[in-house]
């Protein structure tokens, strides 16, 4: 199935070529797992703090068990706080 | 010396400069800083008093931790009633020029009256004078602080001024420090003003002493920049992008307000994040991002030093903006951006830049900037109004021209530089004013982000994040993550966290810390360095008691709970689209409870039994 990546700050290095500056239009298996889909590309749990899927948060205790649909949106980022 | 025990009190209608002894039990009390200054002020102010009158005063105040080894404790404060609220101000900055006064000698300065002709004040050590602004009134605050180094011939004096859009009345206009540096909510620069004190110039010789026991607070000290550095976002998120790694967090979480926050979501947020800052220009192969700096003692280092394409538009013809100086911060670019629909990342840069060189508050200006915009877009304010401005959402080339003309403080710039409120008053659409008692609200929506609009409608200084930024739990899970649409369990947050930012705000110490820092790391530093009880319970006392001082002004000052409220497009314009779909802030919900825990009556006004509770 077709899905979207989105990895920022520090984990776009973990980013397949492509021209987009964050987002990348991937295929995976159905039916895929969340934290199977961040274990792919490398990202260690420590990095994927913030995981949104389609921009709501998903728990790290929900990601092993969440699957992944067709047209979703994941998002990733490190640990990063502002203000 | 955690407190030097010595202030310095300046009455400008006399030219006087006579130092006295700190009231140790206001300082067991009130701890510094934030706290310690609010409260001279809310015995020595009328809290009805005119903002820009002779009554009012201003106060500059460290923590007892300003100028130690702590990490980042080269804070001070900006304390005063405010012109823009009509509130208790009180406007942190960091830089370098909080831990000289400590090195001078001084806690903190207190300036009443007015002065007949423009001064700036003079401190070397002990020896300090009222000196004549001639030179430097009418003077940006970059020019100011050249010309006053040039003419004490000292690199290492530290300055605090105001620029030209303090003397032209506008009421968001900042106290800079360093050129960089900002107290720079709620116009403390424009009372600065009315007091014809163009600036404050400080050298200080002194060392470090006078700690309660000096090798407890060292472990202590070092113990808290070990968490720092191991702190993810502390050692590396935060000096590597900076805060401006929050535009894609907010805007993917469908928190970032856009166009005056009539939308939530801003397709351009990507283009001036903390990643683009850090990509190469086509122009000249560098980027935007040249380096992070930091503030006194700082170990975070979150800063930035930036410069703009010298082919932009905005500067081509202005050699003077060519060089690196200080960058966009997240709510400078959400507000003179997302806010206004402008993703030129350069035109950003380049306002920035002068909201540092003539210092006013980006946060107030982008806002304001965004109203008009709106109400250009509905045909209330048309070129005649605007000077000829073309004042379209998005447009990069009306943002500069707006922001130039600001700081002439000619035409639509008089109008400009009175906030949104007024702005949007005088031009009969008050409901287009995104603001809590008159200060308009920084990068997240309270309708996308529960707790923070309740954090917005309860802050004792009008809206503003950095009274309780519980967006830290709701959105990016610090200390733990809530559900960033859940009402419930919010009135908790936002009180914890306002209580705490006090204990921060008060103590010298920058409020980032508290991305790895719990009160269990504060508090020992404090405890170590200071007299008195400061373990985590009585610093948590300590914070509640200065909210409730704050509160009590304000009510003294005429504010009820009729002022604890968010506009209507908050509660009754549902976002459309993305993760946030449908919502509005759902205040009412979270209010009372919020009254309750705080143990205030129904109408929200400050109980007796709090007020004996907290020694008020």
């Amino acid at each position: 199935m077709k899905m979207y990546i989105e990895f920022y700050a520090s984990l776009m290095k973990y980013l397949p070529p492509g021209n987009s500056r964050f987002r990348r239009e991937v295929k995976v298996e159905d039916s895929l797992k969340l934290n199977r889909l961040i274990e792919c590309y490398h990202i260690s749990p420590e990095e994927a703090h913030l995981v949104l899927v389609n921009g709501h948060y998903i728990y790290h205790e929900d990601r092993p068990n969440r699957k992944l649909i067709e047209g979703d949106v994941v998002s990733i980022w490190p640990p990063v706080a502002g203000g | 010396m955690s407190w030097t025990r010595k202030i310095l009190r300046v009455n400008l209608s006399k030219g006087t400069c006579t130092p006295e002894a700190l009231n140790m039990d206001w300082a067991k009390a009130y701890l510094g800083q934030r706290g310690l200054a609010s409260k001279y002020l809310v015995e020595e102010v009328d809290p009805t008093c005119d903002a820009l009158g002779p009554d009012n005063k201003l106060i500059m105040a460290t923590g007892p931790l300003t100028g130690t080894m702590a990490s980042t404790a080269g804070r001070y404060s900006v304390v005063c009633k405010s012109p823009l609220t009509g509130a208790i101000a009180a406007s942190n900055s960091g830089g370098f020029l909080g831990a000289e006064m400590k090195f001078a000698g001084w806690d903190m300065i207190i300036f009443e009256g007015k002065s007949e002709k423009p001064v700036y004040l003079l401190m070397q050590d002990d020896k300090v004078e009222l000196r004549s602004a001639d030179a430097i009134w009418g003077k940006s605050a970059w020019e100011t602080d050249d010309i006053l180094h040039a003419t004490h011939q000292d690199p290492q004096m530290r300055i605090a001024c105001i620029g030209r859009t303090a003397e032209a009345g506008c009421l968001y206009a900042a106290v800079m420090n360093d050129k960089h540096r900002a107290a720079g909510r709620s116009g403390v620069g424009t009372v600065m003003a009315s007091k014809n004190l163009k600036a404050v110039a400080i050298r200080g010789t002194g060392g470090i002493g006078n700690l309660e026991d000096a090798k407890k607070f060292m472990d202590a000290v070092d113990a808290g920049k070990q968490v720092l550095a191991d702190g993810a976002v502390t050692g590396q998120g935060l000096p590597i992008y900076g805060t401006q790694v929050l535009m894609n967090v907010i805007n993917g979480v469908g928190g970032l307000p856009a166009h005056n926050m009539r939308d939530v979501g801003f397709e351009g947020a990507g283009d001036i994040s903390a990643e683009a800052m850090a990509e190469p220009r086509k122009s000249d192969g560098k980027p935007n991002l040249t380096t992070n700096a930091g503030c006194f003692a700082c170990t975070i280092a979150c800063g930035r030093i930036s410069t703009v394409d010298k082919t932009h538009f905005s500067v081509k013809d202005k050699p003077q903006y060519h060089g690196a100086s200080g960058g966009l911060e997240y709510e400078a670019a959400w507000a003179l951006g997302a806010d206004t629909g402008v993703s030129d990342l350069d035109a950003l840069t380049y306002v920035n830049f002068l909201c540092n060189e003539d210092g006013f508050d980006p946060i107030t200006f982008g806002a304001t900037v965004a109203a008009a915009m709106e109400m250009f877009g509905d045909g209330d304010l048309t070129t005649d109004d605007t000077d000829g401005i073309e004042l379209k959402f998005g447009s990069a080339e009306a943002l500069v021209a707006i922001t130039e003309l600001l700081v002439t403080g000619e035409g639509f710039a008089k109008d400009l530089g009175q906030g949104s409120k007024r702005l949007c008053d005088k031009y009969k659409r008050p409901e287009l004013s995104m603001t809590v008692k008159s200060q308009e609200f920084p990068a997240y929506d309270p309708r996308g982000i529960q707790g923070i609009g309740l954090n917005y409608a309860t802050s004792n200084r009008g809206a503003c994040h950095l009274r309780g930024y519980t967006v830290a739990s709701e959105v990016l899970g610090i200390p733990v993550k809530t559900e960033q649409n859940d009402a419930e369990g919010k009135p908790e947050l936002v009180k914890a966290f306002q209580d705490a930012t006090a204990v921060v705000d008060s103590a010298g110490l920058c409020l980032f810390t508290t991305f790895a820092w719990g009160m269990d790391n504060i508090a020992p530093q404090i405890d170590a360095a200071c007299e008195g009880d400061w373990s985590v319970e009585g610093c948590l006392e300590a914070g509640e008691r200065i909210w409730n001082m704050e509160r009590i002004f304000n009510q003294a000052a005429g504010f009820t709970a009729d002022d604890d409220k968010l506009p209507k497009r908050m509660l009754n314009e549902a976002i459309k689209g993305g993760p946030t779909d449908g919502q509005v802030s759902r205040l009412g919900e979270m209010l009372p409870k919020y009254y309750e825990i705080r143990g205030w009556n129904p109408q929200g006004e400050v109980t007796a039994e709090t007020r004996k509770r907290l020694s008020l």
